[in-house]
């Protein structure tokens, strides 16, 4: 499976990356070579096989809907890049 | 002090001979003295080690066994108030606000903190080259590489450095790097220990574990670490044995195989020789070694080089320079920030698995990679399943070759990807596994992983146990850190 460079630039949009073009080229390379390996599953036939997601195939627990979590705005947003009036700042999404 | 075991410490401590401020001096001491050289840890807690020591001998009434043991955490759990970087840019600045619950666990039973180690980059890694604040090296050559991902916790037990380390595996992330370092690491069931507080790599493979010397060491931290957690859904809710009690138990008549596909063609000459001297101790102790067959076990590799990125890639969306972490300089608009911040703050590694994990997911390629991926992932599982019908445990070599050099693997991903050939399948099984030393190989050592069944932890660390009462592997230290 041999990825284009259009593939490339689509996929780096999709995880939000940026690349220059000296990138896209390894990138490319890297990709393919990765993708090129992970062929080797097609070397069983899996039409029967149930997709397996998770090691627990159990229900997943419920817990009773009362609140565990508090408020600890302020310590949360002490790593904050940038906040105001207990916001978060952004560059301006509406002018 | 430093040659003694966790146990033998925590005994000496009981006992009022040592004290564990002596014993976080002790250590504190040889960090600064050896760790420039190895670069295991990223941030040493001195004050707050020192602290933590002076309360655990001032409260010795209480009774953990691990209280007032110095410990290293690797530097993905979240320690209240302390620098939490992932081996990464992204969050070099990231002070947690908040503990792991094994770190909460930990802190309670009185152990104290060195310090957090060094790491491949967001836990992706099979060497400790890949981290932000530079390689880790391996205390038996500094030329070569410890493993990784937790190579800074395997090399700060190596080099003893600390009595013992926390370490997390989503492939091979614990197993490996104690196998390239020759000491004791496992990496329990799925769900055994509670992830909350853990970064995410890759969230139905990642398992944290004990790394230690012995086997009975980490039978002690897994004792305090494993049990059910009200904050991590996956984490299950099964009563926690009594693991060192069961260290003693006899491993007679216990059933190994070895499977046919992992000692076929290729596997390095002197390495079959190490199994095969470990096969010999445990025969002596009345184990019964057979052939065993895990027919898909070549594709383990090739199935987590879909599904994990694929999961890291979703986790890792969380990054985007608005709430914590790295941000980039003037962005131009949002999504400038988002994908600046991103692309300036992300390793090589890191990036290649988000765009891997990304692709397969992508409209149009998801069945042909990742449903296909969790096929396999069931088809693996199912070999052991059914071996463990036959078996009491599987036994194999932790890793393919000893540590290998420094940039040696580094240009070629896929390379590199193949050294976690026999640790990979049993995260996708979600089983729990073990590495303990069986010798040195021209000066380095060399691992032998035993696998058992779901929450049969007692079963390897048992099997590990006695094998370490009959050899010494596991005491040897590197010559220039004794």
């Amino acid at each position: 499976m041999a990825l284009t460079n259009d593939d490339v630039l689509y996929i780096a949009k999709l995880a939000n990356l940026q690349l220059g073009d000296s990138q896209v080229y390894q990138y490319k390379r890297e990709l393919t070579r990765i993708l090129d390996f992970v062929e080797q599953m097609n070397s069983v036939n899996v039409d029967h096989v149930e997709p397996m997601a998770h090691p627990q195939e159990m229900m997943q627990p419920l817990r009773a809907d009362v609140i565990t979590e508090f408020n600890q705005r302020a310590k949360f947003q002490a790593i904050a890049p940038a906040t105001q009036d207990g916001l978060y700042l952004v560059p301006k999404v509406i002018e | 002090m430093h040659k003694l075991t966790l146990a033998q410490q925590a005994k000496a401590l009981a006992a009022k001979q040592i004290s564990s401020e002596e014993l976080t001096r002790h250590y504190i001491d040889r960090i600064e003295a050896h760790d420039g050289q190895l670069n295991s840890f990223i941030t040493v807690l001195a004050e707050q080690a020192i602290e933590q020591a002076k309360q655990a001998d001032a409260d010795r009434h209480q009774t953990s066994v691990l209280k007032g043991i110095p410990i290293a955490l690797k530097d993905l759990f979240c320690s209240d108030g302390t620098a939490t970087t992932c081996g990464s840019k992204m969050l070099d600045n990231f002070v947690a606000p908040y503990d792991a619950t094994v770190v909460k666990k930990l802190k309670q039973a009185g152990v104290v903190t060195l310090g957090k180690t060094n790491m491949d980059e967001f836990a992706m890694g099979s060497s400790s080259e890949s981290s932000f604040y530079g390689a880790v090296k391996n205390p038996w050559d500094t030329s070569r590489v410890p493993g990784g991902s937790s190579g800074g916790s395997a090399v700060a037990v190596a080099a003893r450095l600390a009595s013992a380390s926390l370490g997390t595996d989503t492939g091979g992330s614990i197993r490996q790097p104690a196998a390239l370092c020759g000491i004791t690491g496992l990496k329990p069931t799925y769900g055994r220990v509670s992830r909350y507080g853990m970064i995410a790599y890759a969230s139905s493979l990642d398992q944290g574990g004990p790394m230690a010397v012995t086997a009975e060491d980490c039978a002690y931290l897994l004792q305090t670490m494993a049990g059910h957690d009200d904050k991590d859904s996956t984490s299950v809710d099964l009563p926690v044995p009594d693991y060192v009690a069961d260290l003693e138990q006899t491993v007679k008549g216990m059933r190994i195989g070895m499977p046919k596909e992992f000692f076929e063609q290729g596997l390095d000459s002197e390495i079959a020789a190490h199994i095969q001297h470990a096969c010999e101790v445990l025969t002596s102790l009345g184990c019964e070694i057979k052939p065993i067959s895990l027919p898909n076990a070549e594709l383990a590799i090739a199935a987590y080089y879909v599904i994990a990125p694929a999961e890291a890639s979703s986790n890792l969306s969380r990054y985007d320079g608005a709430r914590y972490g790295y941000r980039c300089q003037n962005p131009r608009d949002l999504e400038d920030m988002y994908s600046r911040s991103r692309s300036e703050a992300f390793g090589e590694e890191v990036k290649r698995r988000i765009m891997i994990g990304t692709y397969a997911l992508s409209a149009g390629y998801y069945d042909a990679y990742y449903i296909k991926a969790q096929k396999i992932r069931r088809l693996i599982s199912q070999d052991y399943s059914q071996a463990f019908a036959e078996v009491d445990a599987v036994l194999s070599p932790t890793a393919p070759t000893t540590a290998f050099k420094i940039n040696e693997k580094s240009d070629d991903p896929v390379t590199m990807y193949l050294s976690d050939i026999f640790t990979i399948g049993v995260n996708l099984a979600g089983l729990p596994g073990l590495s303990v030393p069986i010798g040195l190989q021209s000066g380095l050592p060399v691992g032998m992983q035993l696998v058992s069944n779901y929450f049969k932890e007692d079963v390897i660390l048992r099997l590990a146990h006695q094998y370490q009462q009959q050899t010494s592997h596991h005491l040897q230290i590197p010559a220039s850190f004794e």
